[in-house]
């Protein structure tokens, strides 16, 4: 059985039949096609596919998209300015350094996005913590902080 | 002109599409009428396989077919090969048990293969695994090697009946028997080097096509070296001719080297895709990741270094028992051997070394390498009986390296490596400078007032990148060749396109590689492009492994490109009217010497496409060359590394304060990029050391430690900030004089930050400690000696 989900992704209207168990994360990359999105866990652990919902970053593999009905989601597909400019904090994960592999790399950006509007000069504690609850396995972290301390601070203008 | 580009810190190409979204890793490929599988896998590590009913999962909804191991012998599908023959103490090959890719009779460890089933969506496909009858007799399991080796253990295999695969030896055993009898001082140290589960963020995947119109395959599949993947398959496993299967590793999520080997999913889809005329996706998920990926290091091992009365190293004893699980991977065999003895000298003259090695099949999933594979373990070795013989003989841990250190190169180590050059005092003394060891003492007692044990670690390690030469290699057992290759391609408008064999999954070849060959050519760097990872593009291609891109690959585009240049001298000499031997190249211009005329790199890139003006009854048209380089040796970086650490004896946490790292990667082309990948290796390093630990249940052979929860992969507030420095004594016997840098810090940071926490505690009474030293078992050291 089959249910109808509607929402906004990166600024457009979306709406598609999909079987209630189906993941947010699902919708986003198999039937919107938007593979920025990854899943590295499946138990929210990695944070590789978080995501933003009505502003605030979250997992997108541990909720069904029937949760997210009528709600304004932003991808990493949708965080560069429309002529292709990075986002100050994209910008500064490329100039620090802060991604290799680049699997976890979209989620450690929306979720950096996330915390940078709350904490727009934060100390290297604040952002080592905040990144508990998203993993990369190439960085060693060393760079992904001084990124987002960076981005932060550009973010604040 | 243009500046040099060799040592710059240049930002990463690649950065912008994974910064975006764009990058485009396995999963993220969906073919033309797309299928699904998903394996059903052993709930038992030891059981033997009554029967599997496949009809309920046939009939549910959505399934396209249920494939088992009898589909596959009947296809005549073969086993997974090993690449690497190792030949025993006894002058026996081996032992090499059939791996089937899915399981024939019997399944071996939890999460062996048991059956396939394909389906329209990837939820078909779940719930008809869910539908797959498999009816088992429940085996004794083993999971401990030296628990294995005992009389009355489990077999595993029928051709091993004592669960033994080889036992090996390197050294000369009398003449350290000699060197023991005549120590003043002997430091002994059993320990086990703790298994460890990969878990590259992105998790293993493979796509395959099979198109009738050509009867040709396609394989996406998430792997460090697609024409190994492709070589091992169509030769050894599925009989195919390898000109009709293209293996493409596209984007790929970090490696470690858990994406090196052939794995059964690959061998599955791939045949598969031909049986439904369908393409075929599977994508693990990360609990498939945690019992399926080959583990990395599980050795038994009790080490011993004798040493005169003022600490010179007279000799070194190693016995070890590697475990290897229930099958053999691709390389497993030479990780615990040729990997890990030949690196048993460390930095230091130890004259004499033997090292015996028995490795063992146990139920649990497959072990190989892993970040540093084999290096870290014998670095552990040295490094940890180093630091304890220093303590045991009240010498300064630095003095005692001091006394030891290998000066004069080229040195012929007692465990055949021969190293080219190095210079350990000078990475020494920098990270004890940047480390401040001076000030430790007034740290330790500031610590000690606020009721904090502070220790401090080093490690100095070596490691051997680029394993080679071929030859010698396949005198010792590997079935492969350890060359690389590459190609330049350049455009008739002066562009670039490089294609190397080399693959990336993290390291910024795309900018490393361009740099060298912008550099070498005196082009912009937007000028050159980097290729890797598709068989139908490149020519050929050995891979990524072993910290051997720059060395090998490198060398290989170097090769390449002066064959570029040297075709390129005669096109200009045609165009300016000179003779050949009087044209220079320098950076972006072709010149006759002595004289003001030129030519720039792309009017002879033009003269070679539209070869009006051109020496046509002496000269190919065109401007493409390819080159295949076989090292004459390894390379050998090293370096030491000072790690600072605090611990509260009330809870036991180690809290690293400082950690301060000088490697010796030779020439440096990026030091942006190698910053990143000591970071990386660091942390895997500090991960293993505190955090870490891969466990079965010794009764039942589950994995506990089957996720993110249970098995800690470090977090970002798990490990410090970093101080990094390099120091360079170039690699003599490649153009780039560089040495690689991808596992150094996987290798000495276990060492060093057990040496950190050993040293807080060893005024307490304790020797050595486990890893991961978490916070519970440093706590009980702490507590049972004081309760004692």
């Amino acid at each position: 059985m089959a249910v109808r989900v509607s929402m906004t992704v990166n600024g457009k209207a979306v709406s598609a039949e999909v079987e209630p168990r189906t993941l947010l994360v699902t919708f986003i990359r198999e039937h919107l096609g938007l593979t920025g999105t990854h899943v590295g866990c499946d138990t929210a652990q990695c944070g590789a596919c978080t995501i933003h919902m009505n502003g605030k970053a979250i997992k997108a593999c541990s909720m069904v998209a029937m949760q997210a009905q009528d709600a304004n989601v932003v991808t990493i597909e949708g965080v560069a300015k429309p002529d292709g400019t990075l986002h100050p904090m994209q910008a500064a994960f490329k100039e620090h350094h802060g991604l290799q592999c680049g699997f976890c790399t979209p989620g450690m950006v929306m979720n950096a996005i996330d915390f940078a509007k709350s904490h727009p000069n934060p100390s290297e504690q604040e952002v080592r913590e905040a990144l508990e609850g998203n993993l990369c396995r190439c960085t060693g972290y060393h760079n992904i902080v001084k990124a987002i301390t960076a981005g932060a601070k550009a973010m604040a203008g | 002109m243009n500046a040099p580009l060799i040592g710059a810190r240049i930002q990463r190409k690649e950065d912008y599409r994974f910064l975006t979204g764009s990058g485009q890793y396995t999963d993220d490929v969906v073919l033309p009428g797309q299928t699904y599988a998903v394996f059903v896998r052993s709930p038992h590590a030891h059981a033997k396989i009554k029967s599997i009913k496949k009809d309920k999962a046939l009939k549910a909804p959505g399934v396209l077919a249920v494939y088992t191991g009898e589909d596959l012998a009947a296809a005549k599908v073969g086993g997974l090969p090993c690449g690497w023959l190792i030949t025993g103490t006894d002058g026996q090959p081996m032992k090499e048990p059939p791996h089937p890719p899915l399981a024939q009779g019997k399944v071996r460890y939890v999460g062996d293969h048991v059956a396939v089933v394909v389906g329209e969506s990837i939820e078909a496909a779940r719930d008809g695994a869910e539908l797959v009858e498999v009816d088992y007799e429940a085996l004794p399991a083993v999971v401990d090697a030296t628990k294995a080796m005992q009389k009355g253990a489990p077999a595993l295999h029928d051709i091993a009946p004592d669960n033994k695969c080889y036992t090996w030896a390197l050294g000369d055993k009398a003449a350290v028997d000699a060197a023991f009898a005549k120590a003043a001082h002997v430091t002994k140290l059993e320990f086990v080097n703790n298994r460890l589960i990969p878990n590259a963020i992105e998790p293993r995947a493979a796509n395959a096509r099979y198109s009738r119109a050509d009867d040709s395959y396609t394989l996406y599949v998430a792997n460090q070296n697609p024409h190994v993947e492709r070589l091992l398959m169509t030769a050894f496993v599925l009989g195919l001719p390898e000109h009709k299967v293209r293996v493409v590793a596209p984007d790929v999520g970090g490696g470690f080297g858990s994406k090196i080997y052939l794995y059964a999913e690959d061998v599955v889809v791939t045949w598969a895709s031909r049986q439904l005329a369908r393409p075929v996706k599977w994508t693990a998920e990360r609990s498939e990741s945690f019992v399926s990926d080959a583990h990395g290091r599980d050795h038994h091992t009790l080490a011993e270094l004798a040493m005169d009365k003022d600490g010179r190293f007279l000799g070194m004893r190693v016995h070890t028992t590697a475990n290897l699980g229930a099958y053999l991977s691709t390389f497993a065999s030479c990780i615990p051997t040729i990997l890990y003895a030949t690196l048993l000298a460390g930095q230091y003259t130890t004259p004499v070394i033997y090292c015996e090695v028995t490795a063992v099949f146990t139920n649990t999933a497959p072990v190989d390498a892993y970040r540093g594979a084999g290096r870290p373990e014998a670095t552990y070795v040295v490094e940890r009986l180093v630091e304890t013989a220093a303590r045991e003989m009240k010498l300064d841990p630095a003095e005692i390296r001091r006394r030891n250190f290998i000066r004069t190169f080229p040195y012929q180590t007692p465990v055949a490596l021969m190293y080219d050059t190095g210079n350990y005092e000078a990475t020494l003394d920098a990270a004890m400078n940047m480390g401040d060891v001076a000030g430790f003492a007034r740290r330790k007692e500031e610590a000690a007032r606020r009721g904090k044990l502070r220790g401090l670690g080093y490690a100095c390690y070596i490691e051997a990148c680029g394993i080679a030469p071929s030859n010698i290699a396949g005198a010792l057992g590997a079935r492969a060749g350890l060359f690389e290759a590459g190609e330049i391609r350049v455009h008739p408008t002066g562009s670039v396109t490089v294609f190397t064999g080399s693959h990336a999954h993290g390291q910024g070849h795309e900018t490393t590689f361009a740099q060298v060959v912008a550099d070498r050519l005196g082009l912009p760097i937007e000028s050159v492009d980097v290729v890797h990872g598709d068989t139908s593009k490149i020519l050929f291609g050995m891979g990524t492994y072993g910290s051997r891109s720059i060395a090998v690959g490198g060398t290989a585009i170097v090769k390449a490109l002066d064959k570029i240049i040297a075709k390129g001298k005669k096109i200009a000499a045609h165009l300016m009217e000179a003779a050949e031997s009087d044209i220079e190249y320098d950076r972006g211009v072709f010149k006759v010497a002595g004289t003001d005329k030129q030519k720039a790199f792309g009017e002879v890139a033009f003269a070679a496409y539209v070869p009006h003006n051109y020496p046509l009854d002496k000269l190919e048209p065109g401007l493409n060359e390819n080159a295949f380089y076989d090292p004459t040796n390894f390379t050998f970086p090293a370096g030491s590394y000072v790690c600072e650490v605090e611990i509260d004896p009330d809870t036991g946490k180690t809290t690293i304060v400082k950690f301060s790292a000088v490697d010796d990667f030779g020439k440096v082309i990026n030091p942006m990029i190698v910053e990143g990948q000591v970071h990386g290796g660091l942390t895997q390093g500090i991960g293993q050391a505190l955090t870490e630990g891969c466990r079965y249940d010794p009764e039942t052979g589950q994995l506990v430690t089957g996720s993110f929860t249970d098995y800690c992969i470090p977090r970002a507030d798990d490990v410090p900030s970093y101080q990094l420095d390099t120091r360079e004594t170039p690699c003599t016997h490649n153009p780039l004089g560089v040495k690689g840098c991808g596992e150094a810090g996987a290798i000495g940071a276990p060492a060093a930050v057990m040496n950190a926490i050993t040293d807080a505690l060893w005024s307490m009474g304790v020797k050595d400690l486990a890893m991961p030293a978490t916070s519970e078992s440093v706590w009980r050291a702490i507590h049972m000696k004081r309760a004692a």
